[in-house]
């Protein structure tokens, strides 16, 4: 009896796992070979997929990028007992890039099943929960104000403070929201979270409805991320079935209700106030605060927004307790980050570590370079509005606070590396143009100011000497100034990150000349 | 719309007007059952909603989602965001181009093939990505690209 483990993400699929799944069924019925295919969350080590797993009594044996004509090869090794083949990584588990890994949230990730209750359960699944019930709402939001928990979406609003703000406000009815609307450019943590470990964010919310006083809550998750939504709203229903949603979800009479809603291609309802518009149905305008929507947010109600991977964080909080918790990560950066490692690598994927490790680790000992084999040239770290990073700064650790003193910023954790084939002028011109693409259009300096953007880069790039490139620098850095501190919310005021992290580091892309950007 | 759309119509009407913030999962719904959202069920959308004809078209400007006109035969969403770019994801962009005429938002000359652009559909470490009629693929080639469109009879034009 042979059990093969192979990942159902979509990502997995989308380079071959359904097709090898099926294979591996097909000549397996073939040959009447007696095997069990489960389909499995991914691990997250996404330059190895589609990756076959194969119990054995070691552990699980992987085989990398498999595809479906080398199943029939495959199948003629003794895989149960860790057989040799070309595409063997030996045990997954020992693997360096794993094996470094300290995976909290990702605990489950490629073992588990994603829509098994049955696995979730077997694996630590609703302990927080149970933990939670047992205590008051106060000391569930005293727990989570000690562990430090920071809000993962980007802004790192201590997540504690948000909880009981929302938890003291006065009100019939209150909600949590799930900002599932993860558009970075170099994010999948929370896609893979949701594809993959559904329950644990179902968990992670009841935690907070309960702690709050929120009875519904709602998942907002982008419309390109499809798949996420199938498996959420499957794991809302078994959920439903088995009592951890509905009338009684911590046999204290609480009730909670999640609901999933799908966005519709806008970048920027991840904004937490442009989210809530689109939940009410409206347009996704960013609403001006105060007031803030922990006391005034879906529909007039007080309202905890969080990110997935923020709320997911809590059931371990929970049942680990807060002062475990905090012993990961540095300063005021505690407990893990999903650090994903994206673009033009060798070895992309999930890393989940403590914050402090130094981009350098995650660029070379995890990532391995570029996928080309060329230098690093830069990593944009943060998504679409995060800094470009040159490699002299890749011993900064990654922690809040010290990239924010390099102008950086850590956002949702996605790092996207690049060799010199890109061009970080053309990509100057590319931040502005999304934010043209994407604004909701409510603040002058980003409706008006990304248009004015794109064109200034394009005379700066096309500038016939320097006297030119000087006056359109000048005036860029006016625009960015602008744009930086007149915008109502991140997209307008980061925008100019990217574009002027590329121009300090990059000068010779925008035809300046180290002199002229050394101010 | 014909008859049948209509009563779809009255019907998702029935199924999402007391929905709190109904209008997206409304306007989705239409969407995947009729393909796109009539000019003509606007004001009955409108009606049901207890909003403006003016909200409607707004959310429905709004949002890159929502379509007013019937799709292509075959849709095409190239990734274009920074993770997919330095994997060459401009090169695929001008191979459309230069083989099949087609531009961001446009579509080929006999009206099968339509191109959007799409930024980040969360397969960024195994880049270049695309979706192709709703099917997500990804470490896409230029050889991979042409195998796609060949298998849904956009033969690539030399």
């Amino acid at each position: 009896m042979l059990t093969l483990y192979i990942p159902m993400d979509s990502v997995a699929c989308a380079v071959g796992a359904d097709a090898v799944a099926a294979e591996f069924a097909t000549e397996a019925a073939r040959r009447k070979l007696d095997i069990t295919i489960v389909r499995t969350s991914s691990r997250g080590l996404f330059w190895l997929e589609p990756l076959v797993e194969v119990d054995t009594p070691q552990g699980r044996a992987g085989y990398r990028e498999v595809s479906p004509d080398q199943v029939a090869s495959l199948l003629d090794v003794d895989l149960a007992a860790n057989g040799d083949h070309l595409l063997s990584v030996g045990l997954v588990e020992q693997l360096p890039y794993l094996k470094t890994q300290q995976r909290l949230l990702f605990a489950r990730a490629g073992i588990t099943s994603p829509l098994s209750l049955e696995h979730y359960l077997a694996h630590g699944g609703y302990q927080g929960l149970e933990h939670a019930a047992r205590l008051s709402h106060d000391e569930i939001v005293a727990e989570v104000l000690e562990s430090g928990l920071r809000g993962r979406g980007g802004a790192a609003f201590p997540a504690g403070i948000k909880w009981r703000t929302v938890r003291q406000a006065q009100a019939e009815q209150k909600y949590v929201v799930c900002n599932a609307d993860e558009g970075d450019s170099g994010s999948f943590a929370d896609r893979m979270l949701m594809e993959g470990d559904p329950f644990l964010l179902i968990e992670g919310m009841t935690i907070a409805g309960l702690a709050v006083g929120a009875s519904r809550g709602y998942i907002y998750v982008r419309s390109e991320y499809a798949p996420a939504i199938a498996v959420l709203r499957e794991a809302i229903d078994i959920a439903r079935a088995h009592g951890y949603l509905g009338a009684d979800v911590a046999h204290g009479g609480h009730e909670f209700e999640i609901e999933v809603r799908e966005g519709a291609g806008a970048y920027i309802c991840g904004e937490e106030t442009s989210l809530l518009e689109s939940v009410e149905g409206r347009r996704g305008t960013v609403r001006a605060k105060p007031p803030l929507p922990a006391l005034h947010g879906l529909f007039g109600q007080p309202t905890l927004v969080h990110n997935v991977l923020s709320l997911a964080s809590v059931p371990l909080i929970m049942s680990r307790g807060a002062s475990w918790y905090r012993n990961f990560g540095m300063g005021r950066s505690l407990g893990t980050m999903a650090f994903q490692l994206a673009g033009n690598v060798r070895r992309g994927g999930l890393v989940e570590r403590a914050f402090g490790l130094t981009l350098r680790e995650l660029v070379f000992d995890y990532g391995g370079g570029t996928a080309s084999g060329k230098p690093v040239k830069a990593v944009q770290l943060g998504g679409p509005l995060g800094a470009w990073i040159p490699p002299s700064q890749f011993d900064t650790p990654l922690d809040y606070e010290a990239l924010a003193a390099i102008g950086a910023m850590l956002g949702h954790g996605g790092a996207v590396l690049c060799d010199d084939s890109l061009h970080l002028g053309q990509m100057a011109r590319f931040a502005m143009q999304f934010c043209a693409e994407e604004s909701c259009g409510k603040c002058t300096p980003c409706r008006i100011g990304s248009t004015r953007g794109v064109e200034v880069i394009e005379r700066l790039l096309a500038a016939p000497d320097s006297a030119e490139r000087e006056r359109q620098r000048a005036l860029l850095d006016d625009l960015c100034d602008t744009m930086q501190y007149g915008s109502l919310c991140a997209l307008g005021g980061m925008t100019p990150f990217p574009v002027q992290s590329a121009m300090r580091h990059f000068p010779a892309d925008f035809g300046l000349d180290t002199q002229e950007q050394a101010r | 719309m014909n008859a049948q759309q209509q009563d779809t119509l009255q019907q998702l009407l029935q199924q999402y007007r007391d929905l709190p913030g109904g209008l997206l999962p409304l306007l989705h719904a239409v969407q995947d059952v009729l393909g796109h959202i009539p000019a003509d069920a606007i004001p009955a959308i409108a009606r049901a909603m207890n909003q403006s004809q003016a909200e409607v078209h707004g959310v429905i400007g709004f949002y890159h989602d929502f379509r007013t006109s019937p799709p292509a035969a075959h849709s095409l969403r190239l990734c274009r965001a920074e993770a997919c770019q330095s994997m060459g994801s401009e090169t695929l962009a001008a191979q459309l181009r230069t083989q099949l005429g087609v531009d961001d938002h446009g579509h080929t000359a006999d009206g099968q093939l339509e191109l959007r652009p799409v930024y980040c559909l969360g397969a960024c470490a195994c880049a270049p990505a695309l979706q192709l009629d709703g099917q997500l693929h990804a470490r896409v080639t230029p050889e991979k690209l042409s195998a796609l469109l060949a298998a849904c009879g956009k033969e690539a034009k030399c």
